[in-house]
């Protein structure tokens, strides 16, 4: 494909073939009358060609059994893994210590008042509360687990976050390396890169931990950067005016102005950990994330919601706090500010003292709510009543059977039949309208690795779940969103249900939605639809409402209806959030599609999920090689070159 | 972000350079054997701590439940679970991160690999229970059509149990890939207009079985005994070809039914010898089927918590298990 841009046509073209549009399907429909009838004459096939495929089967089932067997000898492991493996036990351990000895009452007393230091008394009431929730729920040792393993995480993220940010901040050869590396690892569904953590750190924390690490770092490497390179020149040219060094520049200007995206990239950072803190429960994480995983395994989704309640509620407090940390960096430093810590720290010390006095460490077993049985109930009830045989509209068990035969197999069969150059052809075409010859070429590779991978057919069916589900999410999320957009209410109604499905441990869903739905590929669409509607609706409306309010007004004084002002103001004008929002729904629908592999979803999750449980590394990696290809071809092929060219200045 | 003096940052970064190398000093220098490292939460505070690999089937659960209430309130152990599927539970079983697993099925590549060569995992003796792998299909069907239970006329039904996953064939549902499982070449060999359906997890196929008992539909799929599943959806057995010993080597050209298997459980080799009171009690732990069944219904139907499932029992059996701590 590389050769398509050496034959760009330069010469002056009429009319209608100006259009940059057209030129780019007639040269690549070009590219297609001549590469085609050669591939097709070599490798007649309709899937992928098995001349073209590699088998890594055996080579990486040696790799795995030869690290079975060094695991505990090798120097490498011995001297360089065994090292990591240990600080991140020995942190792990340490932070949880210390929280254990605060004692519940300490605990809940140093957050309470931190928040009240940072974002005011307000959100200091709400972290106390939270915290109380967990314990009320039953959950406080599992929580206190689940915090000292973020806790490490987050700071190793940042640090090392911080550390690649600050090389492709500074440097612009870094840059230009790291930027699509950290592209891609963004659009990663964590799932796909468990089994090569494990396979070396062996289940437990630190794989738990450095699995996190690498799914929570990018988003601060990348902050970071921006953050370097966006400080105001005029700023840096006064400090180098004084004579400052290179080291000083760095510390007393460029960081302190990039402080914003340093602490929105924390912020990230936080949230990603979080929401792997189930993910990696399947590989020992414990805590939280494994009661959930527990609970799943006896169909319990109350007990499953009872652990997935105190991972929002942190999340959302986390959220929130680093949030109004970044929003108060601007504001005037508090007089006596330093004694206030003071006070903060003695205060928080003195509760965890007379906690530990009154023998009262430990959550009192007394103090639990039991929510899992109500919730039980009501999920009994629905799948009771919804299930089958609802009049005129038929239960959802007919609705899944309708929507597997009648939109996923055909799409599905629609993918497979078609000869694999067209799908190449496809995804290139899609690439280039919507971004650079670049992106396309990225994505014609991604797709074609999967091929030489050997897993065209399971990739195929996994592609036509995933669109099938980003339509579904793009109807609904596209009218909620519009609705949202219109009124001030339902926008208010929507947030916090947004917050919580957004922050809800995917998990969770696949229970629920197996009992509406049954075993196989529509559950797995219908839970991608649920986690990723509250992202689609959001930007859909923030991109709504911030059309320039001129432009409507301009409209409306020329009398356009509701439905007017909607369809050729605020649409056209919101165009580049509506793209986003698609990209998002892509990336999301895609995670949870590939979780689908636990509820029957079959194809490439199916095979994670197989690769984890047998320990199989032949099966598991290439099926995770295969879901980034295609995580890569699908963010290439739906992100704009607006928003890439923006990051690029 | 009060980086503003440089003294302060210079400041930070002797912290951080402290920090490393108090970090360093921490790990040793030297070798650090990363398979012989526990979990960070065990022995919090000076307690002694036990960690015990549960499985996803309940039935495991059962066994852990009562395990760990033995352990915290006649032995004062703290116990740590953590849920894995067997393979891995194996590798972490070999690397001590867990201290033993209950309920084994039988993977003789992995027994070879670390209790014969690496001698890193030793048997904790039999679990009492016997499980056993088949084809079932709800009774409710095999009373109107009794010939169902032999695979010979399983072609006859397929249509009956076509959906929309099986692509025009009956569909057998298998559980999840962590389970033992012959059956894509069991239908394979055995020449049967069936397709294979992975539910992905025991969870998805207990809540498919459970909707499809709900309407009295026709179903085969791959179960095992002891399960607490039938006392809720009684289920009927499809005879395969018997089981002969080494009938299952080849696990491309299997044609014949599953083994019979006690169950076994294993320690990690080092928690046996110094694991004292603990290790010698999961050693004799040793039950029935009716006891582990009975444990499993009280989890997964009443929706008791495992703790609370376990203390009913426990408080009805002391003659059982009064013999596990002498």
């Amino acid at each position: 494909m590389a050769t398509v841009t050496a034959a760009a046509p330069r010469a002056a073209l009429p009319g209608i073939l100006k259009q940059p549009v057209v030129r780019k399907l007639l040269l690549l429909a070009l590219v297609a009358a001549i590469l085609v009838p050669l591939a097709n004459a070599r490798w007649a096939s309709g899937t992928w060609p098995a001349a073209l495929t590699v088998d890594f089967s055996d080579q990486l089932t040696k790799a795995s059994v030869w690290i079975i067997d060094n695991r505990d000898s090798h120097p490498l492991f011995v001297y360089f893994f065994g090292h990591i493996s240990n600080a991140v036990v020995i942190c792990v351990r340490a932070v949880y210590l210390v929280l254990l000895a605060a004692g519940w009452a300490g605990v809940t007393a140093a957050a309470a008042l931190t928040a009240w230091r940072v974002a005011g008394w307000r959100l200091a009431a709400g972290t106390g509360a939270a915290f109380l929730a967990c314990g009320f729920l039953g959950m406080w040792i599992p929580t206190m687990q689940t915090l000292a393993l973020m806790v490490v995480a987050v700071l190793a993220s940042v640090v090392v976050g911080a550390l690649l940010g600050l090389a492709a901040g500074l440097s612009d050869r870094m840059d230009r390396i790291l930027r699509p590396v950290l592209d891609t690892m963004q659009v990663l569904p964590a799932y796909a890169y468990l089994l090569p953590v494990v396979l070396v750190f062996g289940m437990g924390v630190p794989a738990a931990v450095l699995a996190t690490v690498v799914y929570a770092a990018p988003p601060m490497a990348r902050l970071t950067a921006l953050g370097l390179r966006g400080a105001d020149k005029e700023v840096l040219e006064a400090v180098e005016s004084l004579g400052a060094t290179a080291r000083q520049r760095l510390l007393t200007a460029r960081i302190p102005l990039a402080s914003k995206e340093l602490l929105l990239g924390l912020n990230q950072t936080i949230m990603m950990a979080l929401s792997m803190a189930v993910i990696a429960s399947v590989i020992g994480a414990g805590g939280l994330g494994d009661r959930v995983y527990q609970a799943l395994g006896s169909v319990d989704v109350g007990a499953a919601l009872a652990a997935g309640i105190p991972i929002v509620l942190l999340a959302v407090v986390l959220d929130r706090v680093t949030g109004a940390a970044g929003e108060g960096l601007g504001a005037e430093p508090q007089p006596n500010g330093r004694t206030r810590w003071l006070f903060t720290l003695v205060a928080a010390v003195a509760v965890a003292v007379a906690g530990r006095l009154m023998g009262r460490l430990d959550w009192p077993d007394a103090w639990t709510l039991n929510i899992a049985e109500p919730v039980n109930r009501a999920v009994d009830w629905m799948t009771d009543h919804l299930y089958s045989g609802v009049p005129v509209v038929g239960g959802t068990a007919d609705w899944a059977a309708h929507f597997t035969t009648w939109v996923l197999d055909p799409v599905r069969d629609t993918l497979q039949w078609l000869p694999w150059w067209s799908v190449l052809l496809i995804v290139a075409a899609l690439a280039w309208l919507i971004g650079t010859w670049r992106t396309a070429l990225t994505a014609v590779l991604a797709m074609a690795a999967i091929g030489v991978l050997g897993v065209w057919t399971p990739s195929l069916d996994t592609l036509s779940q995933v669109l099938a589900a980003v339509a579904v999410t793009l109807v609904l999320g596209f009218a909620t969103g519009i609705a949202a957009a219109r009124s001030d209410r339902v926008e208010r109604l929507l947030r916090p249900v947004l917050d919580v499905f957004q922050t809800m441990p995917q998990f969770v869903y696949l229970i629920p939605v197996v009992a509406l739905f049954g075993v196989g590929r529509a559950p797995a669409v219908a839970a991608a639809v649920v986690y990723a509607l509250p992202a689609v609706v959001r930007i859909t409306t923030q991109g709504l409402r911030q059309v320039d309010p001129a432009a409507l007004e301009s409209a409306r004084s020329l009398g356009a209806t509701p439905a007017q002002q909607l369809r050729q103001v605020q649409l056209p004008l919101a165009r580049p959030a509506l793209l986003l929002a698609v990209n998002q729904g892509v990336v999301l629908v895609l995670a949870v599609v590939i979780i689908g592999g636990l509820v029957g979803g079959g194809a490439l999750g199916y095979e994670v999920v197989a690769g984890l449980a047998q320990g199989d590394l032949a099966t598991g990696l290439v099926a995770g090689a295969a879901i980034v290809c295609l995580g890569l071809m699908l963010d290439r092929v739906t992100q704009p070159t607006e928003r890439r060219a923006k990051k690029g200045a | 972000m009060r980086l503003r003096k440089p003294v302060r940052g210079r400041f930070r970064t002797t912290a951080v350079v402290a920090g490393v190398s108090s970090l360093a000093l921490l790990t040793g220098c030297g070798a650090a054997d990363m398979t012989k490292q526990a979990s960070p939460f065990a022995n919090a505070q000076g307690a002694k701590s036990v960690t015990l690999s549960v499985q996803s089937w309940v039935g495991a659960q059962a066994n852990v439940a009562v395990a760990q209430y033995l352990l915290e309130h006649e032995l004062g152990y703290r116990v740590d679970t953590v849920q894995i599927d067997e393979v891995p539970a194996w590798d972490a079983l070999s690397q001590g991160r867990v201290d033993a697993l209950m309920e084994d099925w039988g993977h003789p590549e992995e027994e070879q690999r670390y209790v014969k060569d690496k001698k890193t995992i030793v048997p904790g003796g039999d679990l009492g229970v016997t499980g056993h792998i088949g084809w079932y299909v709800p009774t409710y069907f095999a009373k109107q059509h009794p010939d169902v239970t032999d695979w010979k006329n399983l072609d006859k039904y397929a249509d009956a149990m076509r959906t929309a996953e099986s692509g025009g064939k009956g569909q057998l549902m298998d559980g999840s890939p962590s389970y033992v499982t012959n059956d894509k070449a069991l239908v394979k060999n055995l020449d049967l207009d069936y397709q294979v359906v992975f539910a992905g997890s025991e969870a998805a196929q207990i809540t498919q079985i459970k909707q499809f008992a709900k309407e009295k539909k026709p179903f085969l799929t791959y179960w095992y005994s002891p399960q607490w599943l039938f006392k809720k959806v009684p289920m009927t057995e499809v005879k395969l070809p018997a089981y002969k010993e080494g009938c299952d080597a080849d696990p491309e050209k299997v044609a014949c039914a599953y083994p019979h298997t006690p169950l076994q459980k294993y320690l990690n080799a080092d928690f046996a010898k110094t694991g004292g009171e603990a290790a010698a009690l999961l050693k004799k732990f040793k039950w029935t089927t009716e006891d582990q069944n009975e444990v499993s219904l009280m989890i997964a139907e009443q929706k008791l918590s495992p703790e609370e499932a376990a203390k009913k029992w426990v408080d009805s059996h002391e003659s059982t298990w009064k013999a596990w701590l002498s």
